[in-house]
């Protein structure tokens, strides 16, 4: 019995809740258009919906700030969110290995925006890899033991890609030239899913790009006044391949592209013996990474340890590299910093 | 290249591979003892499972404060012996014996830590640290380990020596100094080989010492030895063939216990059958 009436009074409170919410919410929406939902699949993507959106759109962002999205492991809030989305924002590139999954256990209907689509994307060659190796192997016969075979070389690539992008480098936001790009990928998805504020999303666009490209001259100006050989540095995972590329500067990563696979004592080995040969002033820590592997070659080489790099997650709102373009220009002044000549 | 620089020049030119050497030889000596009672005692599932009992304490000194070793201790002190103690309190109020209790006990303790290793979500994942690695010690981690291998190596001393041969658990103040001492090491093991593998460094040299010698003492001696010898295998199983390090240290102290599984003349099976083959004509 005692269950019973406690059934009917919480239906009844439900209901009293219920009639609540919808006298409140009716002149809000007499108000204004309901704002398009959004769901973005990281912090940087959600970042640039709020750029480009701004009061139009509501946005939902899955893996937060210093959130690792390599690890990322979705709840049924996410599936419930995405459910109740028109537009989902994703990198693409294999990097949401977990967003397939996802898109089919929330039932998403609505339009799903690549915001990588169209960029050049990083092969990751053998040969590049075997540059790597042979360029540590200089050192001593003790390491042609374990380079030498090609065999056991791919395989232990193998072995430190477990949570594989494919063959691709996912970590195209690090150029701003790419970011330029996925803001118009962005600005063009939204502009398609709500064709009435399609005018907005587009000038709001054109104003974020122009501050991206802004920034990147200057990060290009700021690189290239540092003589080339000291552009190299050490990081914990290899996601500034692409940052790399567009502004010169070499990146040693100690673990592959994602974060959780655990590099072999051949591989530090490579690295120490590569950061003293090369002379490579600093070692870096990323926020979504284990920072244990990199103190350790610092001690070992004697570089120094630059700060902190964010690479695949903003920091929390508040900081410096919060949004997009303050990550990029907080990252770029570390770096430059560590490695103007002394 | 001679054996001898095979063996010698790693450690010789990294420090990072020192480092790792002495965090895994303090591993393996702090490990020992507690493996061999562990096996005498027949609690050898114990191990494991206090190793899964502790992650919510650990989990929650790493919310609290970060990345400090102590709170990690102190946390996962607390919830070990909660678990202990419950399950042994269940044991005697109810007719559910130990084990079953324990192991009822240390599911819902590791259920716990998953929630609340998920919940926090990422930032220097605890993952991370729960699966330490053995190619990044620095210098609190090894302080911590070899200070958690002084400590059990002086208790074991004081230790009852009647406590060590009773199998089972019980209440005894021995027993929850010993329990205290699985998890110092099982935490300070976190930094060197991970939450999962530190395990094996305490089980594998104990397992396989047994089947070589017979007094207690002598197992434990021959116990630290393999563990010491096991990580330096692995290390340079990892560093000549381009290996992870904690699995390659784990499989070494396996390969050994295997050998030890066929060859030791403590009821090994090449000697069992030898004897079977000459008694039955």
């Amino acid at each position: 019995m005692h269950g019973f009436f406690a059934a009917q009074s919480r239906r009844r409170i439900l209901m009293m809740l219920a009639l609540g919410t919808a006298c409140a919410s009716a002149p809000a929406m007499a108000r204004a258009a309901e704002p398009l939902r959004v769901v973005a699949t990281f912090s940087v993507l959600g970042d640039m919906v709020r750029e480009i959106g701004g009061p139009d759109v509501a946005v939902t962002t899955l893996v937060g700030p210093d959130g690792d999205a390599h690890e990322y492991e979705p709840t049924p809030q996410a599936a419930r969110q995405l459910a109740g989305a028109a537009v989902l924002i994703e990198n693409g590139l294999g990097f949401e290995t977990w967003l397939p999954r996802l898109v089919k256990a929330a039932g998403f209907a609505g339009r799903a925006v690549v915001a990588s689509q169209g960029i050049a994307p990083r092969k990751l060659t053998d040969a590049e890899h075997e540059h790597d190796h042979d360029g540590g192997d200089g050192h001593g016969a003790g390491h042609e033991h374990g380079h030498g075979d090609a065999d056991g070389h791919a395989h232990g690539h193998e072995t430190g890609h477990r949570h594989h992008h494919g063959d691709l480098d996912p970590h195209a936001w690090q150029s701003l030239a790419n970011g330029a790009v996925y803001a118009r990928n962005i600005g063009a998805g939204l502009a398609a899913a709500d064709p009435e504020r399609a005018e907005a999303y587009r000038e709001r666009t054109q104003a974020y790009i122009a501050r991206i490209e802004a920034l990147d001259a200057r990060i290009r100006a700021t690189f290239a006044a540092i003589p080339a050989a000291r552009r190299q540095v050490v990081t914990s995972h290899d996601a500034f391949g692409y940052f790399g590329d567009a502004y010169g500067v070499r990146f040693i990563a100690v673990a592959g592209f994602s974060t959780d696979a655990e590099p072999s004592a051949a591989d530090m080995a490579r690295i120490v013996e590569q950061v003293k040969r090369e002379r490579v002033p600093a070692v870096f820590v990323e926020n979504i990474a284990s920072p244990a592997l990199v103190r350790q070659i610092a001690r070992e080489t004697g570089a120094r340890v630059g700060g902190t790099l964010y690479s695949d997650a903003l920091a929390p709102s508040g900081r410096p590299a919060a949004t997009y373009l303050g990550m990029f220009e907080w990252n770029a002044r570390q770096l430059s910093a560590a490695l103007q000549p002394q | 290249m001679s054996p001898l620089d095979w063996a010698v020049a790693p450690f010789a030119d990294y420090g990072f591979m020192r480092r790792a050497l002495a965090g895994a030889s303090a591993a393996a000596l702090g490990a020992a003892p507690l493996g061999v009672f562990l096996v005498v005692r027949r609690m050898s599932l114990m191990g494991d499972a206090m190793s899964h009992a502790i992650l919510p304490g650990v989990a929650a000194g790493f919310l609290l404060s970060g990345l400090s070793l102590g709170a990690m201790l102190l946390g996962g002190l607390a919830t070990g012996l909660a678990v202990a103690l419950l399950s042994g309190l269940v044991a005697r109020l109810t007719p559910l014996r130990e084990d079953a209790s324990f192991a009822a006990f240390y599911l819902i303790s590791l259920g716990l830590g998953v929630l609340m290793v998920s919940v926090r979500g990422s930032n220097m994942d605890l993952l991370h640290v729960l699966f330490g690695t053995v190619l990044g010690l620095d210098d609190a981690a090894l302080l911590l380990v070899t200070g958690a291998a002084s400590v059990t190596l002086l208790a074991m001393e004081c230790l009852d020596p009647g406590f060590l041969r009773a199998s089972g658990g019980g209440g005894s103040l021995a027993h929850m100094a010993f329990l205290v001492l699985v998890v110092v090491n099982l935490v300070a093991g976190f930094q060197v080989l991970g939450t999962l593998m530190v395990v094996g460094m305490m089980m594998l040299p104990a397992a396989a010492a047994r089947f070589w010698v017979v007094a207690v003492a002598a197992q434990i001696a021959l116990a630290a030895a393999l563990g010491v010898a096991a990580g330096v295998g692995g290390l340079l199983v990892s560093y000549h063939y381009n290996l992870p390090a904690s699995p390659a240290i784990i499989l070494a102290a396996g390969a050994m216990y295997l050998a030890s599984v066929v060859c030791g003349p403590q009821g090994g099976l090449w000697h069992s059958l030898a004897r079977h083959g000459r008694g039955a004509p």
